[in-house]
């Protein structure tokens, strides 16, 4: 169902195979709004946002720069089988999950990072459309599952920034799996207490937006994004009509109260910090050292099913941001430093 | 006489050997018995040439078996396996679909709910339940009866049938995704044994929402897939023509999904196909799905959801599943 991979975007083509950044790399880029060029290195301050409102698709790296406070650490995300299916179409699948790691410098459409968002401690999982049209497939639902588990044990709030087409056809039933694997990884999120954010960016269809993307306590969507169920070529085919104007777009959702805001990725930032700090309050009250605490430590959370992992006690999120900037964060030696 | 049944395309061969035997009976009924024996050896030829067909069906054909217009149908199977049946309707919130249906009854006499997709068998009929493509409120129903069973400890039988959920505009304006997001999430989050059968179609996220269960049994000769093969065709190809293809290629059999350990269990349908036998179908599929609910009835909610977790989590995990890309 990744058909939105066969779109073409607008002269943005052509990323070295080396270059990891997902963003367009050539000197100058269109605005297809306006139809205006703009100097790629101005555009890529404003977070890869035209002057005219247009939000250009990224990927990982951008995306963690616009959203943490400042370094972050990447996640180490599970290795997943390699085409059991043995699929082949025109191409065989191994040969085309080669050429879109070649092409992103990524494994799989996921990558994951663990930094601070307005001085809460948080895990943002980036969901690549680059990589064959962000498609879900085990790679990706063992990713969601493994940034929920370490956002579960490192208390840290969970953000997916989701874009994709839907499952990855090439894993048939498996792809399918995903969407119930994902929903149990985001139960774990929940009965641990913390809150699991979702932006949806251009586009989220099929079964990413018929699971994990509908899911979040909060939904944020970008400007003008494409997000839906069935993708609007199948639903004029069945219904043999043309589909109204903005239908299926970001601020029709909002309109018709699927997403709570739609944001402006220079403005998200502020926003989510905002939400993130009076969700994790009463939890970060509760749990700073020498503080008052006149309430049991759970009793902030929702009610849950299961006894909760005790979380580690830690510094309150001003003084602990402090620390976090003055240290060099390294999983993997392949930590990046923002600004 | 019996009215012959809907033969499919790769039945060709026996629908002749049928209408054959059927004008011979014609002739020698009530009058001489000298083509009786001619009669007989043709219905010996078509029992072998089903069984033929049969034991070596792909996956396209299946997908037509499992669509088959006289394949039992939800109501079938209520009308046969539970008692005291109420049904109930409507998602408190909008309106009441027909595609997924939902009650309260007796399953063998086990107190339960019940929800599956309907599909309909007349033109009217599919109409109505909307050719088993359900909207969102289809799947808000099967959600909120789900909170009805946990609520009184009752078991869930699903029953899935359906090519997807229903791809139209008001369909996406009432959040389709959300609603099917929610009902697989209700699923999971159930404290209370839930089974599922595919009877038929299982398609796509509009039956994972229903089919996100403790055990999910298959019938024999029905499919589960990501997408349909004419709509993989599509994608894949620019050309749904080459379903059957694509049908080989998703390995959406439940043979297949048994391997890949995406189902539990495979329920024997009567040589032939659940429709030429539709009673035997059911009454195999009941005793399953009682077994099942039984086999779980002895966990409490915490195991229960906590052995979703490990089903779900396991299905296509690799052996080393801790090793890092």
């Amino acid at each position: 169902m990744n058909w939105l991979s066969n779109f073409a975007r607008p002269g943005l083509r052509k990323e070295k195979p080396s270059d990891k950044r997902e963003a367009p790399s050539e000197l100058w880029v269109k605005c297809p709004i306006s139809g205006d060029l703009h100097y790629t290195a101005d555009i890529e301050k404003d977070h890869w946002v035209s002057p005219a409102g247009h939000h250009y698709r990224i990927g990982a790296p951008p995306r963690f720069k616009a959203l943490f406070d400042g370094a972050w650490e990447e996640v180490a995300l599970p290795k997943a089988a390699q085409d059991p299916l043995k699929f082949r179409d025109d191409k065989r699948y191994v040969d085309r999950l080669k050429a879109a790691r070649l092409k992103t410098g990524q494994d799989d459409c996921m990558a994951a990072g663990l930094g601070e968002v307005g001085g809460v401690r948080t895990i943002i999982l980036v969901q690549s459309f680059d990589f064959m049209g962000g498609s879900l497939g085990m790679a990706a639902g063992e990713a969601f599952i493994a940034a929920a588990e370490k956002a579960v044990a490192e208390n840290a709030a969970l953000i997916c920034v989701t874009a994709a087409g839907g499952a990855r056809m090439q894993e048939g039933i498996l792809s399918l799996m995903q969407m119930p694997r994902t929903t149990l990884a985001i139960q774990e999120v929940k009965a641990a207490g913390l809150p699991y954010l979702v932006i949806l960016t251009d586009p989220t269809t099929g079964g990413v937006t018929a699971s994990y993307a509908m899911l979040g306590d909060v939904h944020i969507a970008e400007p003008g994004a494409l997000i839906g169920f069935a993708g609007p070529r199948v639903i004029e085919q069945t219904i043999r009509e043309k589909l109204p104007e903005g239908f299926q777009r970001s601020e029709y959702l909002k309109e018709k109260g699927m997403v709570d805001l739609v944001l402006d990725r220079r403005e998200m930032k502020a926003v989510v910090a905002q939400i993130l700090s009076i969700l994790t309050a009463r939890r970060a009250a509760s749990q700073a050292p020498g503080q008052a605490v006149d309430e049991a430590p759970g009793e902030a959370m929702p009610a849950k099913p299961q006894p909760q992992p005790q979380p580690a006690p830690v510094a309150s999120s001003r003084s602990r941001a402090a620390a976090e900037r003055g240290r060099e964060p390294s999983t993997r030696g392949r930590a990046k430093a923002a600004e | 006489m019996i009215a012959l049944p809907v033969y499919l395309e790769f039945e060709k061969s026996l629908a002749e050997i049928d209408q054959k035997i059927e004008e011979l009976s014609a002739l020698t009924e009530g009058a001489s018995l000298a083509a009786s024996p001619e009669i007989s050896r043709l219905k010996m030829k078509a029992q072998k040439q089903l069984q033929e067909l049969y034991s070596k069906l792909d996956a396209w054909q299946k997908t037509l078996v499992a669509r088959h217009q006289d394949r039992p149908r939800y109501k079938d199977y209520v009308a046969a396996l539970v008692t005291d049946y109420v049904e109930l309707g409507g998602d408190r919130t909008y309106g009441d679909d027909q595609a997924i249906l939902g009650g309260l009854g007796r399953f063998l006499g086990r107190p339960c709910v019940v929800i599956g997709h309907e599909k309909g068998r007349t033109t009217q009929e599919r109409v109505t339940h909307n050719f088993g493509m359900a909207r969102p409120e289809g799947y808000r129903k099967a959600a909120r009866l789900m909170d009805m069973a946990e609520q009184f400890h009752l078991p869930v039988v699903t029953l899935v049938d359906t090519a997807g959920a229903y791809p139209g505009i008001g369909a996406e304006e009432r959040g389709q995704a959300e609603a099917i997001a929610r009902s697989t999430e209700r699923c999971l989050t159930l404290g209370t044994p839930i089974v599922s059968l595919i009877t038929g179609e299982g398609g796509s996220g509009g039956a994972v929402a229903l089919a996100a269960a403790d055990r999910v049994l298959m019938l024999e000769h029905s499919v589960y897939s990501v997408i349909s093969p004419e709509g993989a065709a599509s994608i894949l190809w620019k050309d749904s023509g080459r379903a059957r293809e694509a049908a080989n290629a998703m390995k959406i059999t439940a043979q297949d999904l048994l391997e890949l350990k995406v189902i539990d269990q495979i329920i024997p349908e009567p040589l032939g196909g659940a429709h030429r036998a539709p009673e035997t179908a059911i009454a195999a599929a009941g005793a399953a799905i009682a077994a099942a609910l039984d086999a779980l009835g002895a966990h409490g909610p915490e195991a229960l959801r906590e052995g979703k977790r490990e089903r779900f989590y396991a299905i296509g995990r690799l052996a080393d599943a801790s090793a890092l890309a």
